[in-house]
């Protein structure tokens, strides 16, 4: 177990010098001066380098090994784009520098919204968006605002979603006031054609679909989902998030997608962070173009500006032009692919079927199909015979050095175990990887109990969730006599008591 | 391309195993109509030296080498070394969400005690493990106070940040909320006003110190907000707080900001990381991820992703938010640097900060140059009239290599003679007397 921070503090040490000019502290207005200091650590340097160091080692990183989370798109994060966000040129940059301080940072915007251009084969580019759902939310309120201007706003009040989708359409869609439309998928992994026919309407908005699915597979039949949606005066979104297995084969806009986020920290190599940060930039059709969020870089002959006098835009999603840290290195990933960026994505799908085949015979294959960048198998029939589900098998990989697929999602297969390799393996690793795989369904027929006992190798084992939900603890609990800022202080405003609404919502964990 | 390994005679393998002859065959289910039958138009390849090149060339036309007093809500804090050298370790650097917590128990006891000190410092029990930036934490407290007090309007003070009170009205739209905004009376708002316009209202956002550097009544704020029913929100600098009132300890249910002063570069925009901490009984309705302590079957302690009935993957569309990929890398920046200033080293970086700001206030105003509000007090930025148009002396003192502020006619009416001044530790007497000899000149 490692120590928390302020388990490691004491009284009295410090980790950092402040300058102190010899010059007078103005006092704080009474009420306004800090009561009682917050309970920082005090921890000298050294130490606080070894606890951050310690914590590291306790925690996986494509860095660390083999990291087959399907949908998250865990590739390499080359080491040359950190030196390269690093330079003092965009680290020190500030976002309301004028635009004569900034062209280097606007020339790169505008180069990078030029690339996914042509990689979404779209119109128009806002990188604005920090992440691929609020690409999601900037996107339906671009919906809104395109059907408003039209007097259609009001009819179209609903959207498309597959049941397959993640979990960030639906609740976009919450988020930006429109109603949801499941539709279901077909026995081929297939948005169902049927179904969707008898839910489009000139009540739709539009369509909200990732493509290859999270299945996956291919909608073979885009073509004619494309009739359907544009038949019905509706727009189609795309969600990027499995753009890497089709990055220069096929393009979301000659699908028929008129709006689509891409998820930079995934197909374009921003690292995870550990949960963040990502990129989710939009490209739209020509048509959308006057609702993008503000500003908009602008290329005037050999210089940019930042363009904010949009009337019909819907406003801003975000502080200044976005993540900037994340174009950088974003565009230095696709710089150093170049048009190669089809090989990038020809490699992922071929790392995916290659796995697929190797595991296919052992483990439940819900869609018999050549796959994309990714696969979903199901542990169902493990589970059914000998007690072994897709989370003791996901356990179990960590014991191989591995870390696990996604598991339980998409929602329609159960037992799920959702493989995404990248382009970034070797051979080598992909047969480590299906290897242990083999093992484990070898494993869960003979001795399912090492099975249900893994991880045996890690720091913790299994821990209690349902303790951690139903009694939070989500902060440090200091000794009692450090009495600290965010004790009650006497005589302050109590907070209400609990409401009915707040047992609703306790119920449900 | 250095980036992937496999060789000629691997993809032969390969492609026997599948039982296909050609990468192509692997993508027969996509319609003819809709393959791209060209090369991707887009520069050529670069290698990792020429890739270097550009893009230092790239860097080398943004202007930072300017004696710079821009604020406004990203600020030139010091980031200690040790903040970079923790960043680059490639066990937190490329990990993802820690969904899976017996290989993720670094970064879920990060976050936990990234929590306990955004708790810590604005005085309240709970704290999700970061939003996208101070803008959007912003909305997420709007969602939050709609869905506790099932009322449709939200309420900002006019002395918020311009850029969170874009981004709250965009958002407003699709929550189905109304934005009213309370105007300032001489550089700060009016409790009275506030109260009044609070009447319905589900929340109430100001900013303290506020976006013109005075320091509200927040307090009385607070408790006008609460008069009305509405719940009160302040949006904080992490860094005031060593120095400034927890929200906490005056009344405020939520408290959020931006928390680029604290770890993060300024970057020309992000990414940073927004923080949103909240009462204890709040804890279900807020967006985002939470980290939770609990035992392993050998009672051992650890950490897990916790409520996350909350969050889309459970809930789908009766989430309290869509929010996935956060700022967890930035929030843990901003946690190192919390910790190696401690509370000491926090409460002499905002005396610091106030020091520097208080001589170069004394020092303008000596050469004419008044206080926008004078009667009010204020931090590390304040607001100085400077007898022209404000972007006119800013031209100016950048022509003598000094970026004097931000000029809050871009914002404000009937303020185009005003300049937002900001003064972090990082200046120096000397500089700030560089800074008044360029506006004065």
């Amino acid at each position: 177990m490692t120590p928390l921070i302020y388990e490691r503090s004491r009284p009295g040490r410090r980790g950092l010098e402040v300058p102190r000019p010899p010059l007078p502290v103005p006092p704080v207005p009474e009420g306004l001066a800090r009561a009682a200091p917050p309970r920082l650590p005090e921890v000298a340097e050294p130490e606080v380098l070894r606890h951050f160091t310690e914590l590291s080692t306790r925690n996986f990183g494509v860095d660390t090994g083999f990291y087959p989370l399907g949908s998250c798109t865990m590739k390499y994060n080359p080491r040359v784009n950190e030196r390269l966000v690093g330079l003092p040129g965009f680290r020190d940059l500030h976002p309301l520098a004028d635009d004569d301080a900034a062209q280097g940072a606007l020339e790169l915007e505008w180069r990078l919204g030029e690339i996914l251009r042509e990689i979404t084969g779209l119109d128009a580019v806002s990188l604005q968006p920090a992440a691929g759902s609020q690409g999601e939310l900037t996107g339906l309120l671009l919906m809104q605002a395109y059907f408003d201007e039209r007097g259609e706003g009001e009819r179209r009040r609903r959207v498309v979603i597959p049941d397959t989708a993640h979990g960030t359409n639906p609740a976009s869609v919450t988020m930006a006031g429109y109603e949801l439309t499941k539709v279901a998928t077909d026995e081929r992994g297939n948005l169902d054609l049927g179904d969707l026919r008898a839910k489009v309407d000139d009540t739709t908005a539009g369509l909200m679909l990732t493509n290859p699915s999270t299945l996956g597979l291919f909608e073979e039949a885009i073509d004619e989902i494309r009739e359907i949606f544009h038949g019905a005066g509706a727009l189609m979104y795309y969600d990027g998030a499995n753009l890497n297995a089709v990055c220069g084969i096929s393009r979301p806009g000659d699908m028929g997608f008129d709006i689509v986020h891409i998820n930079l920290h995934k197909t374009f190599a921003q690292p995870h962070g550990g949960g963040g940060p990502g990129g989710g930039p939009i490209a739209v059709r020509a048509q959308l173009e006057p609702f993008l969020p503000v500003p908009v870089v602008v290329r005037d002959g050999d210089s940019y500006r930042l363009e904010y006098d949009r009337p019909k835009s819907i406003g801003k999603v975000r502080g200044y032009t976005g993540p900037f840290g994340v174009f950088v290195r974003s565009y230095a990933f696709m710089r150093a692919w170049g048009p190669d960026l089809r090989r990038m994505s020809e490699i992922a799908v071929l790392n995916a079927n290659y796995l697929l085949a190797r595991l296919r015979d052992a483990y439940d294959l819900p869609y018999d199909r050549l796959c994309m960048h990714e696969f979903v198998l199901s542990a169902k029939t493990l589970k059914r015979e000998h007690g072994v589900s897709a989370l003791d098998v996901a356990k179990r990989l960590m014991d191989f050095g591995f870390h696990p697929p996604t598991i339980y999602f998409p929602l329609v297969v159960p037992e799920a175990l959702m493989i995404e390799p990248t382009e970034t393996e070797t051979k080598e690793t992909l047969d480590a990887f299906a290897d242990a795989m083999l093992a484990i369904a070898r494993e869960a027929r003979e001795e399912p109990e090492l099975v249900h006992g893994a991880p045996h190798g890690c720091p913790v084992g299994r821990l209690d969730e349902v303790r951690a939900a139903r009694t939070p603890v989500v902060r440090y609990a200091f000794p009692e006599a450090a009495a600290g800022a965010s004790d009650p202080k006497p005589g302050a405003t109590e907070p209400r008591p609990p409401t009915e609404k707040d047992d609703a919502s306790a119920r449900l964990v | 391309m250095s980036y992937v390994s496999l060789t000629d005679e691997d993809r032969e393998q390969m492609l026997a195993t599948i039982g296909v002859a050609s990468v192509e065959e692997l993508f027969r289910d996509l319609p003819a109509g809709v393959r791209l039958d060209r090369p991707l138009a887009v520069p050529p390849a670069l290698a990792e030296a020429e890739l270097a090149r550009h893009l230092e060339e790239l860097a080398s036309r943004n202007t930072v080498d300017e004696l710079s007093f821009l604020g406004a809500g990203i600020y030139d804090h010091y980031v200690p070394a040790v903040v970079d050298a923790v960043l680059q370790r490639g066990e937190f650097l490329t990990a993802y969400t820690p969904y899976q917590p017996e290989l993720s128990q670094g970064v879920l006891q990060a976050i936990f005690e990234y929590q306990t000190a955004i708790c810590e410092l604005t005085g309240m029990d709970v704290s999700n493990a970061s939003g996208y930036d101070g803008t959007t934490v912003a909305a997420d407290a709007c969602l939050v106070a709609k869905a506790e007090t099932g009322r449709t309007t939200v309420v900002l003070a006019e002395t918020l940040n311009p850029q969170v009170r874009q981004v709250v009205k965009t958002y407003a739209r699709g929550f189905g909320l109304q934005v009213v905004e309370v105007p300032h009376e001489g550089g700060t708002t009016d409790p009275d006003r506030l109260r009044a316009a609070a009447a319905d209202a589900a929340a109430v956002i100001f900013q303290q110190p506020n976006f013109f550097g005075c320091l509200e009544p927040a307090p009385e704020l607070a408790a006008a907000a609460l008069d009305a029913g509405a719940l009160p929100v302040a949006h904080v600098d992490l860094m005031s707080l060593g120095v400034l009132e927890a929200p906490g300890r005056y009344g405020c249910e939520l408290a959020i900001g931006e928390g680029q002063s604290v770890g993060n570069y300024r970057s020309y925009g992000g990414p940073h990381y927004g923080f949103l901490a909240a009462r204890e009984r709040l804890i279900r309705r807020l967006p985002g991820r939470i980290v939770g302590e609990t035992v392993d079957a050998a009672g051992r302690r650890g950490y897990v992703l916790t409520l996350q009935t909350r969050e889309q993957h459970i809930r789908r569309e009766r989430a309290t938010s869509n929010i996935t990929t956060n700022q967890t890398l930035l929030a843990l920046a901003g946690l190192v640097h919390l910790s190696l200033l401690g509370p000491q080293g926090l409460r002499e970086t905002g005396e610091t900060c106030m020091a520097l700001a208080a001589y170069a206030k004394e020092r303008l105003e000596e050469r004419g140059f008044g206080s926008a509000f004078p009667e009010k007090a204020t931090f590390k930025e304040f607001a100085v009239r400077v007898g022209r148009n404000a972007r006119d002396a800013v031209r100016a003192a950048r022509a003598r290599g000094v970026n004097p502020g931000y000029p809050l006619g871009r914002d404000y009416e009937g303020l185009d003679d005003v300049l937002l001044v900001a003064v972090t530790e990082k200046r120096t007497v000397e500089d700030v007397d560089r800074l008044v000899e360029a506006l004065a000149a």
